[in-house]
């Protein structure tokens, strides 16, 4: 037997492998497909403080070897979250982490500490790096000072794990997984969806109702790991990697980059069973080449 | 209704004119209950141009022999390549998907109207409610006599009308411009098809108050509610098409 668990402070995961926001829903919408335990975490759908219409249709456009979207945070709010959907996510036998995302420090504060007297969440997501919505989000993950600012703040009204989620929509991204550190995150996840467009050119219009979006997909996997490379170099904090990661392969390419684990995302649309096929994909590449556990290769490349 | 990932083979795929085929797909195990109005979505292989998979309306279902049917339209390189297809291929599809049309009560006056592609779901609802003893009216909209399809199997299942724009067959005009729709009185209306046919039917059913289910085509990634991509603005908020629909009452939707 292989070993696969691994640790962000003090919570442990049985695998590397998380689904990662926004590509999941609340767990729930998969269990069809696959038996949430079998994985080492799932991140919830983007939740904010108040209930959220995001943005109008077409919020979709196929690009090369990717997608753009740009939902804009569509929720019903922390109170319906609390109410509606806890009860029904607390008890499965995996790590649940909750998306947090707000308009100012307050929204972020406010939500961290709500979510943080929730005992089956185990840890948040900070997301300061969402591309769809005006106010908020990647406003705050692509300035150096707010990004502090705003970690800040979380950490001191937030106790357990406290995941950062980089954009990567900035000139040096270790600079950004630096000051999480520096400010307490107990691990960062990178990359969000790059900022992207499309045209229809039969309407002359942008493809989607936001004009620009995000970009996901194997279309961008090269860049974010480049920058989780940057970033794991930067860190001493374990660096999630997140990027087109369609295949076992994908993820192993991570790891060996600095990863210390993955998040599926895009992977999910066309194969909702994928986060499976990857984990024992993992397990065979391990297994073939007489590793016993994976940590082993994590940031092996540099070495 | 549990839904699953297999791989189906393909069968027959039939050519019907330059715009539209039919793949027969067979699968694996016995095939799960469907509902008219149900969806499947369609893994692209082989193809470098596509990237997520494509959401096709049920066409009909055949459970003795474990057989869907799907009626593509060739509209873009993901329908092309499937266009391509050969007997013997697999088909990586998920199913059962969305919600389907309500069923009426017996008695009720049916009418089916489709355009285009929209034709696709309503073949498998029309001999659904001839098993519930309900004989349809079905109006179908074609550009022209050479674009008409599928025209035999479903005046197997009810009484046809046909418009065509160029009036080379049936009545000249727009569906919504057919004289049934004035000069017989109908319960409930079931209609699939491009979004301006179905925004002005559904504006006529609300008019004379007949109770009208749409299907919708909004564009999809992940057709099982993960995405939040296929919305549309209903009553309700914003709600996903894959999961909330693809049918709904017209009185949900905002437009």
């Amino acid at each position: 037997m292989v070993n696969l668990g691994f640790k962000i402070g003090t919570l442990s995961f049985r695998n590397p492998v998380i689904t990662a926001s926004g590509t999941c829903g609340y767990g729930l919408e998969l269990q069809d497909f696959i038996e949430l335990e079998t994985l080492g975490g799932i991140v919830v759908k983007g939740l904010t403080l108040e209930a959220r219409e995001g943005n109008p249709y077409p919020r979709m456009a196929e690009t090369p070897s990717g997608m753009l979207n740009s939902v804009g945070l569509q929720n019903k709010g922390v109170e319906y979250f609390e109410k509606y959907i806890y009860p029904q996510i607390k008890d499965l036998n995996t790590n649940v982490i909750v998306n947090i995302n707000g308009k100012s420090i307050e929204d972020y504060t406010l939500l961290a500490e709500r979510i943080g007297l929730l005992d089956k969440i185990p840890a948040i997501e900070l997301n300061i790096s969402c591309p769809n919505v005006k106010l908020g989000g990647m406003a705050f993950g692509t300035n150096i000072e707010s990004s502090r600012k705003v970690i800040k703040a979380v950490r001191s009204v937030y106790k357990k794990i406290l995941i950062v989620k980089l954009s990567p929509n900035v000139t040096n991204i270790e600079e950004f997984g630096k000051i999480a550190e520096d400010e307490g995150a107990d691990a960062v996840s990178l990359i969000n969806t790059l900022l992207g467009m499309a045209v229809d050119i039969y309407k002359r219009k942008p493809s989607l109702s936001g004009i620009t979006g995000g970009l996901s997909g194997p279309a961008i996997k090269p860049v974010a790991l480049r920058m989780v490379w940057q970033v794991a170099k930067t860190v001493k904090i374990p660096v999630i990697g997140i990027g087109g990661i369609m295949n076992a392969n994908d993820a192993l390419e991570f790891i060996m980059a600095g990863a210390s684990a993955v998040q599926i995302g895009t992977a999910i649309f066309i194969d909702p069973e994928s986060p499976l096929k990857i984990i024992s994909g993992i397990e065979k590449f391990l297994t073939d080449n007489r590793i016993n556990d994976y940590t082993e290769l994590i940031g092996c490349i540099n070495k | 209704m549990r839904k699953v990932i297999r791989d189906f083979k393909i069968l027959f795929n039939t050519r019907l004119n330059q715009d539209y085929f039919i793949l027969e797909i067979l699968s694996p195990e016995p095939l799960i209950r469907i509902m008219p109005g149900q969806f499947i979505q369609v893994r692209i292989d082989k193809s470098k141009d596509t990237f997520l998979r494509r959401p096709f309306s049920i066409h009909d279902v055949d459970y003795e022999n474990n057989i869907i049917k799907l009626l593509i339209q060739i509209a873009g390189k993901g329908t092309k390549v499937l266009s391509e297809l050969l007997p013997g291929e697999n088909l990586n599809v998920i199913y059962p998907l969305g919600n389907s049309f309500s069923i009426p009560e017996l008695g009720e006056k049916v009418l089916l109207i489709g355009g285009g592609s929209g034709t696709a779901p309503l073949l498998f609802l029309a001999r659904y409610l001839n098993e519930k003893k309900i004989t349809p009216d079905i109006l179908l909209g074609f550009r022209n006599k050479y674009r008409i399809i599928e025209l035999e199997e479903f005046s197997k299942y009810g009484k046809m009308y046909i418009t065509t724009e160029d009036g080379s067959e049936g009545f000249q005009g727009l569906i919504d411009e057919h004289p049934i729709l004035t000069s017989n009185k109908y319960d409930r209306i079931c209609c699939c098809g491009p979004e301006p046919m179905i925004k002005k039917i559904a504006s006529y059913a609300r008019l004379m108050n007949i109770f009208c289910e749409v299907s919708l085509e909004n564009l999809m990634a992940c057709g099982i509610g993960v995405c939040l991509c296929c919305v549309v603005k209903t009553t309700q908020g914003h709600v996903c098409t894959c999961t909330d629909g693809p049918v709904f009452n017209v009185n949900q939707l905002i437009w």
